[in-house]
């Protein structure tokens, strides 16, 4: 961390997005982590992401629980909404928001423990319910506030700062997500945010559930040999599955790519994944199989990176839910207490 | 590219560009922070060790540091007018807020009370000459300077008007050097064989550019009575020869001698006063500063007029013509001034001053005393040693190389000591020590540093004016008042420190992007190693700077490299704050340049005498 707000200044080239901001204007306070946080990397790529969206920043609703994690959403898009939740509750207050304002994007940040741990019921069903929101699971596998204990996510027999050995199992939280059915399943790495970023993006177009688990080491205390949630850990077993090339319309697409080897993913707005195919028989739109992947490449040691899981055709709460198309923030008391002949009507159809 | 080899005492003195700019290497970044501190004794003294007159720079240097000033480049696309720090006019402060009598008993510390034997003599009592005699006095020399004038300065006396250089100043500044023991004595030497006779063991001289150019035209007899040549004029002012001028004036020139012409007819009777120059405006050599103090104070400058005649009736002056020229550039981007075909302009005018350049003469050099002279008159010369063709004399200042400054005369002038002092200790004169590097971590703690690393978003401040109605009217009346301390405080919070470096240890790194995500400039980057041309393309921010090096670690673990962009970069050690393993540190660089005296001396003699 440090004592100072970063300078205001910038460099002369920085270029502006068709809103007219820069980069610099999609930042928050100066972070209080940790020196070497992967969490501030984190920050970063959403920083990124958002910038090169075009999104207005008072459309973006942030919301978080307890921890290191949870802390972030002041570091960044400082003039968006907020919401800093009680510990492991932010799908429920993100779901109810959600409900309220189906207008604003929704991110959701969280940690191994907020959701893994005090959370994990409310982490289940958010994705059941298919709310339509960025779930950042900004996953360390360390208790940092409390100084090192191991989280639920930690893996059985990595190593905690002090030499004890985990023998409990571990949470792995992209196979709980596809299981629970979100329609957007990542695995990434805060030291990459080459993949990150454009995870980020499609996670944010993705008109459902959409979880990115971003491991993100905790240099304070599980960046150790043994640790299996480190920077030289990560970068030695990341399997990456796929390089995701995210494209807001199908008219901006002007890579060309060798024929092969290339899945494109079209998406409800409109807007293209790209999927530069790393692994042969890697196919992110079969979940039986990617679920088959993940599980077998955790046996190997490897942890498995890019976008896991995606379902073209999702669908949100709202559309579940069969709600109004307007915000019901936005609808008046006429609309909303329609008259007792109304309630009648309502009652006689109930009977 | 190849690790940056930050051993090179060259690598991070030119990433303190205003120190690297000066001529003579001025740590800048030190004394301002001094003023921060409030200790401007102390900063006077650095400035004084460094560049001699503090005071009379602080209001005449022509600041090469100041283009050079990270600041201007950081404050692009950000500050409706990206300014460098002021620089000079906080060189100023230091003269006038320092403690007088603390600074001129340290300064008369460095006298030495007991000879070497060894006697010099300085021709020209000029910026030049006293760096020498302050250089070599304390170390036991015995130094006469001899001068034309009574008083000691040259032109820093004479050509630079007292409403922007005021008499104390000088006399302070040239009386701490004569204080050393150095022996002023007027005398106008005119046999350079006669000198030699006196029994000198070295000879430096450092006698200007005193003739200025002539403009050789029709009418220049004619109207002689009232064509005079700049710098004499503007000499003759100094020592109160000439009191006043016609109410018309045209002043010829485009360089700052030209500009203190002006302002000075201004002040002793000018009422319509223009200064008409060849080239454009934007090419004129006098500094920008001084082109606008000029405008201020009512003078117009007009350009692309080349000077035809000089119109007189009955043996008076009454006017000049002159041709109207446009500027044309050849395939080779050279200029050309040709005519516009339109009729010639004419203007009336009582008095004409001409300022159209200077030149060396030594016309008291014997042809044939051993001294030889280049096509241009200039005296043969070693670049590095200022050693002329006879090895015990020395030429510096406007007298070597031609007319350039007080800066440049200063940097030879220590040059030149340098080498008479390893000339009289039988020593090689081009062995010579390179400056003598330190770089000190400046961490105090987990986020804290002994240089105040928050970053100012201050604009430029400007530096007050007494009221144009009282500078004008009175010739002695200084102009600028410089800034008050509160006000110099502030423009001390704009300088960067680019002196505190970052330093990278590669070994340490553990590639966790901190300094990358945090650095507000988007200077550092990790990517494949490549080719200077390719990296520079591929770094977060693209790196078309290239005055300004890059920054390249060795391979880290990931096999890619750390490649900083030294250009923009704020030194504010937020990448250092924010990086776990201390793989970036930031130490402060002080490059002490080679004066005379034991530290420039190999002591290759003593080597041989012991073996």
């Amino acid at each position: 961390m440090t004592f100072l707000a970063k300078p205001k200044l910038h460099h002369p080239t920085l270029p502006k997005n068709k809103l007219g901001f820069t980069r610099r204007d999609y930042e928050g306070k100066v972070s209080t982590l940790c020196a070497g946080c992967g969490h501030d990397s984190i920050s970063a790529a959403l920083i990124q992401a958002f910038w090169e969206l075009d999104i207005q920043p008072h459309r973006v609703a942030k919301m978080s629980g307890i921890g290191c994690s949870s802390k972030t959403p002041d570091y960044f898009l400082g003039q968006s909404h907020g919401f800093n939740t009680v510990h492991g509750r932010m799908p429920s207050v993100l779901t109810g928001a959600n409900l309220a304002n189906r207008d604003l994007i929704y991110l959701g940040v969280s940690g191994d423990g907020d959701s893994a741990s005090i959370g994990l019921g409310q982490f289940a069903h958010v994705m059941r319910r298919g709310v339509n929101m960025t779930y950042i699971l900004e996953n360390n596998g360390v208790y940092g506030l409390t100084k090192g204990q191991f989280s639920a996510t930690a893996d059985k027999g990595s190593k905690a700062k002090k030499g004890s050995i985990n023998a409990d199992s571990a949470i792995d939280t992209v196979s709980l997500a596809l299981l629970m059915g979100a329609t957007f399943v990542a695995r990434s790495f805060s030291g990459d945010k080459h993949q990150l970023v454009p995870l980020v993006k499609a996670a944010i177009a993705h008109q459902g559930a959409a979880f990115i688990d971003v491991i993100s080491p905790c240099v304070a205390f599980n960046n150790h040999a043994g640790s299996t949630k480190s920077y030289e850990y990560i970068r030695e077993h990341n399997e990456a599955v796929n390089r995701l090339d995210f494209w807001p319309t199908r008219e901006a697409i002007t890579v060309d790519y060798s024929a092969g080897g290339v899945i494109e993913v079209p998406t409800h707005d409109g807007s293209i994944l790209k999927l530069r195919k790393l692994h042969e028989d890697y196919d992110p739109s079969d979940k039986i199989n990617a679920s088959a992947m993940i599980a077998s490449a955790a046996v190997k040691g490897e942890v498995l990176t890019g976008l896991l899981y995606v379902a073209p055709d999702a669908e949100d709460l709202h559309a579940h839910l069969n709600t109004y198309e307007t915000a019901f923030n936005t609808l008046g008391e006429k609309e909303l207490c329609p008259g007792s002949a109304m309630l009648e009507k309502i009652n006689a159809g109930l009977r | 590219m190849q690790p940056t080899d930050i051993r090179n005492p060259d690598y991070f003195h030119k990433v303190v560009d205003c120190q690297w700019a000066c001529p003579a290497h001025t740590p800048v970044p030190e004394y301002i922070r001094l003023i921060a501190a409030g200790r401007y004794s102390d900063a006077y003294l650095v400035n004084w060790k460094s560049n001699v007159f503090p005071g009379i720079l602080g209001r005449t240097c022509d600041r090469p540091c100041e283009p050079a000033c990270r600041r201007g480049r950081v404050e692009e696309a950000q500050q409706a007018k990206p300014e460098p720090v002021a620089i000079c006019r906080l060189k100023r402060v230091t003269a006038d807020y320092k403690d007088d009598d603390d600074v001129k008993k340290r300064i008369a510390a460095g006298k030495k009370t007991k000879s070497n034997g060894k006697k010099i003599v300085c021709i020209g009592a000029g910026p030049a000459s006293l760096t020498v005699a302050r250089d070599l006095a304390p170390l036991g020399y015995e130094v006469t300077v001899f001068d034309q004038d009574p008083r000691a300065g040259g032109m820093i006396w004479s050509q630079i008007p007292r409403f922007r250089l005021p008499l104390e100043v000088i006399d302070e500044e040239v009386n701490y050097i004569l204080d050393l023991g150095v022996s002023f004595k007027q005398r106008k030497i005119t046999s350079m064989k006669e000198v030699m006779k006196e029994g000198y063991d070295a000879i430096f001289v450092g006698s200007g550019a005193p003739r200025g150019r002539d403009l050789d035209i029709p009418g220049r007899k004619e109207g002689a009575k009232n064509i005079h040549i700049g710098i004499d004029w503007l000499s003759s002012v100094s020592f109160g020869h000439t009191t006043k001028i016609g109410k018309r004036v045209i002043v010829l020139g485009g360089g700052n001698t030209a500009m203190d012409c002006c302002r000075t007819s201004k002040r002793i009777g000018g009422e319509d006063v223009k200064v008409i120059v060849r080239s454009g405006f934007d090419e004129m050599k006098a500094s920008p500063w001084e082109k606008e103090d000029a405008q201020h104070e009512g003078i117009p400058i007009m350009n692309f007029l080349v000077p035809k005649s000089f119109i007189t009736q009955g043996g008076k002056l009454t006017g000049m013509t002159f041709e109207k020229v446009k500027a044309v550039y050849d395939d080779k981007g050279k200029r050309s001034l040709v005519s516009t075909g339109e009729p010639d302009q004419a203007f009336e005018c009582d008095d004409v001053l001409v300022a159209v350049g200077q030149e060396n003469s030594f016309p008291w050099i014997e042809k044939d005393c051993g001294i030889e002279f280049d096509k241009w008159g200039l005296p043969v010369l070693d670049k590095a040693t200022f050693q002329a063709s006879v090895p015990n004399v020395f030429f510096g200042g406007d007298s070597a190389f031609g007319p350039k400054n007080i800066i440049w005369a200063v940097a030879h002038g220590h040059d030149a000591a340098v080498s008479i002092d390893k000339l009289l200790n039988s020593e090689d004169l081009k062995l010579r020590p390179a400056p003598g590097v330190t770089l000190v971590s400046q961490k105090m703690g987990i986020h804290e540093w002994s240089y105040d690393n928050e970053i100012a978003g201050d604009a430029r401040y400007k530096v007050p004016w007494a009221d144009i109605k009282a500078t004008l009217k009175n010739v002695k009346m200084e102009v600028e008042l410089g800034f008050d301390v509160a006000t110099a405080w502030k423009e001390a919070q704009r300088c960067l420190n680019c002196d505190v470096q970052t330093v990278f240890t590669d070994k340490l790194c553990i590639e966790c992007d901190a300094c990358v995500d945090i650095c507000p400039m988007d200077c550092i980057s990790f990517v494949p190693n490549a080719e200077e041309e390719v990296l520079r393309k591929n770094l977060n921010a693209p790196a078309t700077n290239l005055t300004q090096d890059l920054y390249v670690s060795g391979p880290l673990k990931t096999m890619r490299v750390m490649a900083k962009d030294e250009d923009v970069c704020l030194h504010c050690g937020l990448c250092a704050e924010r990086c776990p393993t201390g793989a970036w540190d930031m130490q402060k660089f002080l490059a002490e340049m080679t004066y005379a005296g034991d530290g420039c001396r190999n002591h290759q003699n003593q080597k041989k005498k012991a073996a």
